[in-house]
């Protein structure tokens, strides 16, 4: 199979039609199996209780809330390298789902810290990298929302995020070492209780499910901004015959 | 390329020098901010000299962001930016010589009131030396780094505070490592880990932040 | 299995509030990108439609 054949709009558009309803049944049936495993496969931690449940969907949205981050930061380069339209719909697409994640593991963070910790909020290191990520998501939506010109609009964004994707271990670096220098004893909330196998597993089967809702959201924000931006050409308008 | 380098410079602080007054208002805004801390927080001495150094290398980052907006935007109304892109010089080169320009004028300032500043939040000589020092390092940075995000925004209607939004999370090392110096002359632990690492951060913005500001100058103006 | 009933479920062994709090905020978010983006996409195709219908071109 051609992969260019489906760079272009046009092709591009049906093949996501069709993808998207297996991606989100997908996605729903991973969710499933997920919280099954969180809520009654996984023992009850010996330290923590059931309050530690909450990793299940702490540290799965973490781990998108980078990916994403990275995913764009490819599209973007990709985009800018060969000037190609779908790349960076693509990364367009993809940063407000990566903000939400950044937003979810903020707040269960927040949620877990609270009972564990006794604070809602720590400035240790993972979470403080958080949510910096989520200015620089912020940042970039931001940037694309004051840009009237696609193109510039685009290309400033891809820009952004790359200088963005660049930096993020470097703050991580910085943040960690500043949360060293100013916290004698080393109380880490994103430390997770002991790993039983049934943990590790939930959090990745979790994570898929995040992972495939991702794409499926991302492909319909990228067919809405595809049919925006080529109403003008002929297979655009057959489109809007056929229902919403 | 020197010459071309030196012309921009010196053509960016000649233009500032005849408008003394916008140059003033960034400085008044540094103090200001400074002195709007203990006001909200209290003046005990203590606790004063443990905020003193974040809070006026907050304020450095805040009064370098100010001046930022206007680093291309002027040239860019009148079509001299265009013209100075089309030059047979490398577009860094411009960019490189905006940032020095932006330091010369709103850096340097920063660093002969920052002492004053750092007396009034109790610090130390030592403390105040490397306040001076880290600043020196980091004030770079901020020209550098900001300028990108200048060049981004070229022209845009959020401005001033969009420029905060996108550039801000770029700046946590420098202040981290900067303010994170003085801190350790203060405690004790010392400052030479803060300072290198901070003078690697001005070696990777100076080799990286010229071309990607140019980058940026490119998408905007086209 | 691990509850003895509904009730040890929802009590979350004291921690309800905060084991809830965040698969309920993390099902509101997703839910609300879902229905904005279901919103979005309909806005932006009627839209196209009535353009489309101005100049049948």
């Amino acid at each position: 199979m051609n992969l260019y054949h489906y760079a272009s709009p046009s092709t591009f558009y049906p093949l996501a039609g069709k993808l998207v309803p297996w991606l989100a049944a997908l996605a729903l049936i991973l969710t499933a199996a997920g919280l099954y495993i969180s809520f009654f496969v996984a023992p009850t931690d010996f330290q923590q209780g059931e309050g530690y449940r909450i990793i299940f969907i702490h540290v799965p949205a973490a781990w998108m809330s980078m990916f994403i981050y990275v995913v764009m930061a490819f599209w973007s380069a990709i985009g800018l390298a060969w000037n190609t339209r779908l790349s960076f719909i693509m990364a367009r697409a993809l940063a407000p789902t990566g903000a939400m994640f950044t937003f979810v593991a903020l707040w269960t963070g927040a949620f877990w810290g609270k009972p564990m910790w006794g604070a809602w909020w720590v400035w240790d290191a993972r979470l403080t990298s958080e949510l910096i990520l989520l200015f620089l998501y912020v940042g970039v939506m931001a940037l694309q929302a004051a840009i009237d010109d696609p193109r510039r609009s685009d290309r400033a964004g891809a820009l952004l995020n790359l200088v963005g994707v660049i930096n993020v271990p470097i703050i991580y670096f910085s943040v960690k070492w500043w949360n060293t220098l100013h916290q004698g004893s080393s109380v880490s909330l994103t430390r997770a209780p002991s790993m039983a196998q049934t943990m590790l597993w939930g959090m990745l089967v979790m994570a898929l499910a995040a992972w495939v809702y991702t794409l499926a959201v991302a492909l319909v924000r990228a067919r809405t901004l595809i049919l925006e931006r080529e109403r003008r050409t002929e297979w655009a308008r057959a489109q809007l015959e056929e229902p919403a | 390329m020197l010459k071309f380098l030196f012309t921009v410079i010196r053509r960016d602080v000649l233009l500032a020098a005849r408008r003394r007054g916008d140059w003033l208002t960034a400085q008044f805004f540094f103090v200001m901010v400074v002195s709007l801390f203990p006001l909200g927080i209290g003046p005990e001495p203590g606790m004063l000299r443990t905020i003193g150094p974040g809070v006026v290398w907050v304020a450095a980052l805040l009064a370098s962001l100010l001046s930022m907006e206007r680093l291309f935007a002027d040239d860019y109304r009148d079509g001299t930016l265009e013209q100075m892109l089309l030059s047979p010089y490398p577009n860094s080169l411009l960019t490189l010589g905006k940032a020095i320009a932006h330091w010369i004028i709103n850096g340097i300032p920063l660093l002969l009131i920052a002492p004053v500043l750092g007396i009034q939040f109790n610090l130390p000589a030592e403390a105040l030396w490397i306040l001076v020092l880290s600043l020196a390092i980091g004030t770079p940075i901020l020209s550098l780094l900001g300028s990108i995000g200048a060049a981004l925004t070229l022209g845009l209607r959020g401005g001033g505070a969009l420029i905060t939004l996108l550039i801000l999370p770029l700046y946590v090392p420098a202040l981290i490592f900067g303010a994170g110096a003085v801190e350790g002359v203060l405690s004790g632990t010392g400052s030479e880990a803060h300072l290198s690492l901070l003078g690697a951060f001005l070696m990777m913005s100076l080799l990286l932040a010229p071309w990607v500001s140019a980058m940026a100058l490119k998408v905007s103006v086209e | 299995m691990n509850w003895e009933s509904w009730q040890a479920f929802w009590a979350m062994g004291g921690y309800g509030l905060y084991v809830w709090g965040s698969f309920g905020m993390t099902l509101l978010c997703i839910v609300g990108e879902v229905w904005l983006l279901r919103r979005h996409h309909l806005q932006v195709w009627r839209r196209l439609k009535r353009m489309k219908s101005w100049d049948p071109q």
